[in-house]
This record gives structure tokens, sequence and C-alpha cells, in this order.
């Protein structure tokens, strides 16, 4: 909650500067305003969104103590209520005990109606039919494909066609989008279908819906399909075969490279980290139609920006992983994982300070990126030295609100495509050339 | 679960295996394809219920052999004053999770090989019985309308 009021204030404060400038640009900078403000909706949404996607698994650490307290008071409970049936319940049949057994739970989860946790544990311990609810289809659905960790990926996405040189097109900005988006449910839904005895085994992962029951691997794979195919032909037909092609690639990095290597060798973080930094290509490559610098300096930050994230948050689940058979760095090698992690914290402020020459960004950017990249750099080198959990915690948390705020500062000071015709005269001119031949 | 279901019931997480266990229904005219399914996914859920109880047994039992001997080694007792157990720090145990992920790594390599051939065939049987099932469904709605 602190960290999105935050991200809103600097928005907010950002605005009227941006306003003035952009006020006094041709007509289609308007559009670009309006867009920039919905996109800085997207990353503050996005970053609540990360939030208490991200959060789970800690607050679900946090929470367990309480929880567990109210886990022993129901049982308790129910417990008494049963003892008290039990002399009269062996001379029931079973039908009315079931009744018996409803009436308590019933009685129980009036009293839970108030404490949601509670609830929760209660179902759990319940058989349930293997029958598909209609009404419940869409959560397990959206349960399924991730459908957060979705959203984070098309707003990648958006960034990275916002962030290409060329006038900004709604409809194939809208398809780019929703293809990315439909390959990132395929993926994601392929991911848990192979994962399911392992998601089982580890706290995190333990209430999907494929390890629940509440969906059969058949329709999950159905599903996966239904989403995958189209979400591909749409960025292969309706923006470009070059989005549609990295768009199949990174499916397929993701379900069979990515998954299967999670549990065999620890390259699979670098694998991951490259799932991680195609969906902005897409989203330049949707704009452009090609694959240029500047989609790859977009990718590249990306890229760096998984290790950090990634390695302080693997730091927390090293029992989990090593009991799963994961092989992550943070188990195996735990002194290469915190080197890593700094090291693409620096590699991120290499990164902006490439941008403006690749002329994507004025030379405003690294600047105003700078203490940022510095933060967290600074936390990645606390977690480099200290190396507990206090310094993954905070290197992890600095990387979610990073990441949409790096992203924010370089919209905001992309190299706008008038100003690039302007300094047609101006020497360097050859960037500029290729700049002019793109525009319509 | 009730006797007059038609559907499959699934249970609450095994304490050792964390795997939910599934009672599967037997239809009285179920066919041989149906048989063929329904006894893959047992045998399966067999397999995995017996891998994983017996992995999580032998983690939870090295994890305590491992505390009991730092502990021993730095002179103190399982139990402190206040008669809590006493536990290592997360940093100290990460010589033991590197340890046994190690140690267990052929074992998974192995076990993952498995799960993947089941959980394809499992998955394929599926779409065998249920493109069945709807060729059995078209044909009877054409019955009726004739």
């Amino acid at each position: 909650g602190l960290l999105v009021c935050h991200l809103r204030s600097t928005g907010v404060r950002q605005i009227p500067c941006r306003l003035v400038h952009l006020y006094h640009e041709a007509n289609d900078r308007l559009i670009t305003f309006q867009y920039f403000n919905f996109l800085k909706r997207m990353y503050v949404t996005r970053c609540n969104k990360d939030l208490s996607q991200r959060a789970k698994p800690k607050s679900s650490s946090i929470v367990s103590p309480f929880h567990e307290l109210q886990q022993l008071d129901q049982e308790k409970k129910v417990v008494h209520k049963i003892s008290q049936v039990s002399p009269v319940h062996q001379s029931w049949s079973e039908t009315s005990s079931r009744s018996e057994l409803r009436e308590i739970k019933s009685a129980a989860e009036t009293e839970d109606s108030v404490i949601p946790v509670g609830t929760e544990s209660k179902e759990d311990r319940r058989w349930k039919e293997m029958k598909l609810q209609l009404e419940d289809l869409p959560g397990i659905l959206a349960r399924l494909s991730k459908i957060k960790l979705t959203a984070l990926v098309i707003s990648t996405t958006s960034a990275g066609f916002a962030m290409a040189p060329v006038p900004f097109e709604l409809t194939r900005f809208l398809l780019a989008s929703l293809g990315t988006g439909l390959a990132s449910c395929a993926a994601n839904s392929i991911n848990q279908f192979f994962e399911v005895p392992f998601d089982s085994n580890m706290n995190r992962t333990k209430n999907r819906p494929l390890v629940r029951g509440q969906i059969s691997p058949l329709l999950a794979v159905c599903f996966a399909a239904s989403c995958g195919i189209p979400g591909i032909a749409l960025l292969t037909l309706g923006v470009n075969p070059l989005t549609g092609a990295l768009g199949a690639f990174n499916i397929f990095l993701y379900t069979c490279c990515y998954t299967p290597l999670k549990r065999m060798s620890i390259a699979n973080t670098w694998v991951g980290a490259v799932v991680g930094a195609i969906p902005p290509v897409m989203g330049w490559t949707a704009a452009t139609g090609s694959l240029d610098a500047g989609a790859l300096l977009l990718g590249g930050i990306l890229y760096s920006w998984q290790f950090p994230h990634f390695n302080a948050l693997s730091w927390g689940l090293r029992e989990d992983y090593s009991r799963g058979g994961y092989c992550m760095m943070s188990v195996t090698h735990p002194g290469l994982c915190r080197r890593v992690a700094l090291r693409h914290c620096l590699a991120l402020i290499g990164l902006s300070t490439v941008a403006p020459v690749l002329d994507i960004t004025t030379w405003t950017f690294p600047i105003i990126s700078l203490p940022i990249n510095l933060y967290i750099s600074y936390l990645g080198f606390r977690f480099y030295r200290d190396a507990d959990r206090s310094s993954s915690r905070k290197l992890f948390f600095c990387s979610l609100w990073h990441l949409p705020m790096l992203l924010l500062v370089m919209f905001t000071c992309k190299k706008s495509v008038l100003e690039k015709e302007d300094k047609g005269n101006l020497p360097g001119g050859s960037h500029e050339m290729a700049m002019e031949i793109r525009l319509p | 679960p009730p006797a007059h279901s038609h559907s499959d019931w699934i249970g609450p997480p095994d304490k050792h295996s964390n795997l939910r266990p599934i009672i599967f229904y037997v239809p009285p005219e179920e066919s041989a394809l149906e048989r063929r399914l329904r006894e893959a996914r047992q045998e399966a859920q067999a397999s995995n219920q017996r891998f994983w109880a017996r992995h999580n047994r032998a983690f939870r039992q090295e994890k305590e052999e491992f505390i009991y001997s730092r502990l021993k080694a730095k002179g103190l007792e399982m139990k402190d004053e206040s008669g809590q157990k006493a536990t290592l720090n997360a940093e100290e145990m990460a010589d033991f999770y590197k340890d046994f992920l190690s140690k267990n790594f052929k074992k998974h390599l192995q076990y993952n090989r498995d799960w993947y051939k089941r959980n394809f065939r499992i998955t394929f049987l599926m779409g065998q019985v249920a493109l069945v099932r709807a060729l059995r469904w078209l044909r009877w709605r054409k019955k009726l309308e004739q």
C-alpha cells in the first residue's frame, strides 16, 4: 500500500511539468500523453498487482502463525462438538452423521465469516467432488493462467510498444497486447500442467487449480491450446510475423526449456530471464516491425532486472526448493546467486546509459534514473555482503517498484518522434536518417 | 464420499506426501478405454504417493540429524532452557539444503522422466475418452431426432 501511494504521488508530481512540456507540441503528442496517463495507471495497478501477487508468499508466511492459531481454535471447537455427538454417533446411519457434520461445519463457518483465513483451512480439509462448476470456471482459469503475472507481461509489452520511435497506433497496440496476453496464459497453463506434484509440495504453489483437482489436466491443456493458438495467430496475422514468431518461441522457451530445466540445472534462471526479456522486444517489433538495437536494449534491461528480482526471492525459499528437487542458485551456489544479482543491478546502470546513445531517450534518462538504479545496486550490494533474509527481502521488494518506475521514467524521457525530424541537420545524422526513413 | 455420487472425489493433502488422494468412481458400464484411464490414474497416484512420502520422510529425518549434529558440535542441546526445540538459522541450514539437493539429484531426474511420461499418457487417454463420449452423445442425439 505504501509503495503504491509513493508511486502515485511521484506520478502526480510529474504530470504538471509533463503537461506543460507536452501541450506545446503537435496534436499527435496529445495521444501519447493520454497514452502515458493510461500507462502510468497500468504501472500503478501493476505495482499493486505485483505486490499482491508477490506479497502472497511473504504474507502467507507472516500470516501463518496467526493462521495456525485460528486453525487450532476451530479444530478445538469442532473436536469439542464431535465429542459431544459421538456416543449417539455410532447408532446413526451414514447420511445423518454427515448431515450432523455439515451442521457443525455450518455453525463453525458462521463464526468463520469474520475470519476468512480460517474458512479456507476448513475447506481444505474436506473431501470435494471433482465436478466442474461453471460459475467457478472463470476464477479457476484466472489462477491457471496466472492472470496477475500475465497482466505484468502485457504491461512490459506495452512499454516496449510505447518506447518504439513510431507514431502510436491504437489497434496495433491492442492487438499486440491481447496476443501477448493470450500467449502468456497458454504458457502459464502448460507450466502448471507439468508441475502438479511439485507444486503440491511447495507452500507457495499448493493452492493451484490442478493441485486441488478443481480442473482436469485435459481441460488445462485444451485451455492452453485455445489461448495459445489464437494468440499467436493474432500476433502473426494481425500485427506482424516477427512478433508472432517471438511469441511462439517464448511459449516454447518457457514450457519446454525453462520448466524442465528447473529440475535439472541452475541454467534455468538465465533461460527464465530471457523469457522475461522477450515481451518488451515483442512490443517493440509489433510497433516497428523490425528487431533493432532499441528492442534489444529494452529486452536487456528486463533481462538484467530478472536477476536481482528472482535471486532475492529465491533466497527465502531455499528449504522448499531443496525438498522439491529444484536446482536453484540460491541452494547450490549461494555465492554465485548474490554475485549475479549485484552484477545485474550494476548492469542496469550501464544499460540506462546506453539508451540515449541509441537515440531511444534523451540524456535526461540516465541522469534521472541514476538514483533508483544506484539504490537497487546498493541493496544488491547489501544482499551480496550480508546474505541474509532481511537483505534479500529488501532487494526483492525494491525490485517490485524499481521496474515500473524505470520504465515510466524511460517513457517520459523518450525522444520524441518530431524532435528526431528536427535534428536531421545535426551531427550524428545516421541514426536520425534511419528514423526519418521509417517515419510514414 | 457419498455412495450415490457419480464423480471422483478429491481429498485434503496427505500428511506425508502433500498430494491429494482421489477416490475414483467406477461406472457400472465402464468401457475398456475408461478402465485403462482409471487404472493409469490409480497407478500414477500410488507411485507419486510412494515417492513423495518416502522423500519427505527422508528430508525430515536428515534435517533432524543435521540439526542434532550441528548443535552437538556447538555444544548445545536439542531443547534449550525453556523447553523449546532449538533450531539453526537459515544460513546454517543452507549447507544441509545444498547437500540434500545434490544427493537426491539422480532420484529426481528419474522421477521427472516417469512423471512426464505418466502425465502425457493419462492426459492422452482422457482426450480419447472425452472424444468417444462426445461421439456417443452425438449418435444418441441423432437417434432421438429420427
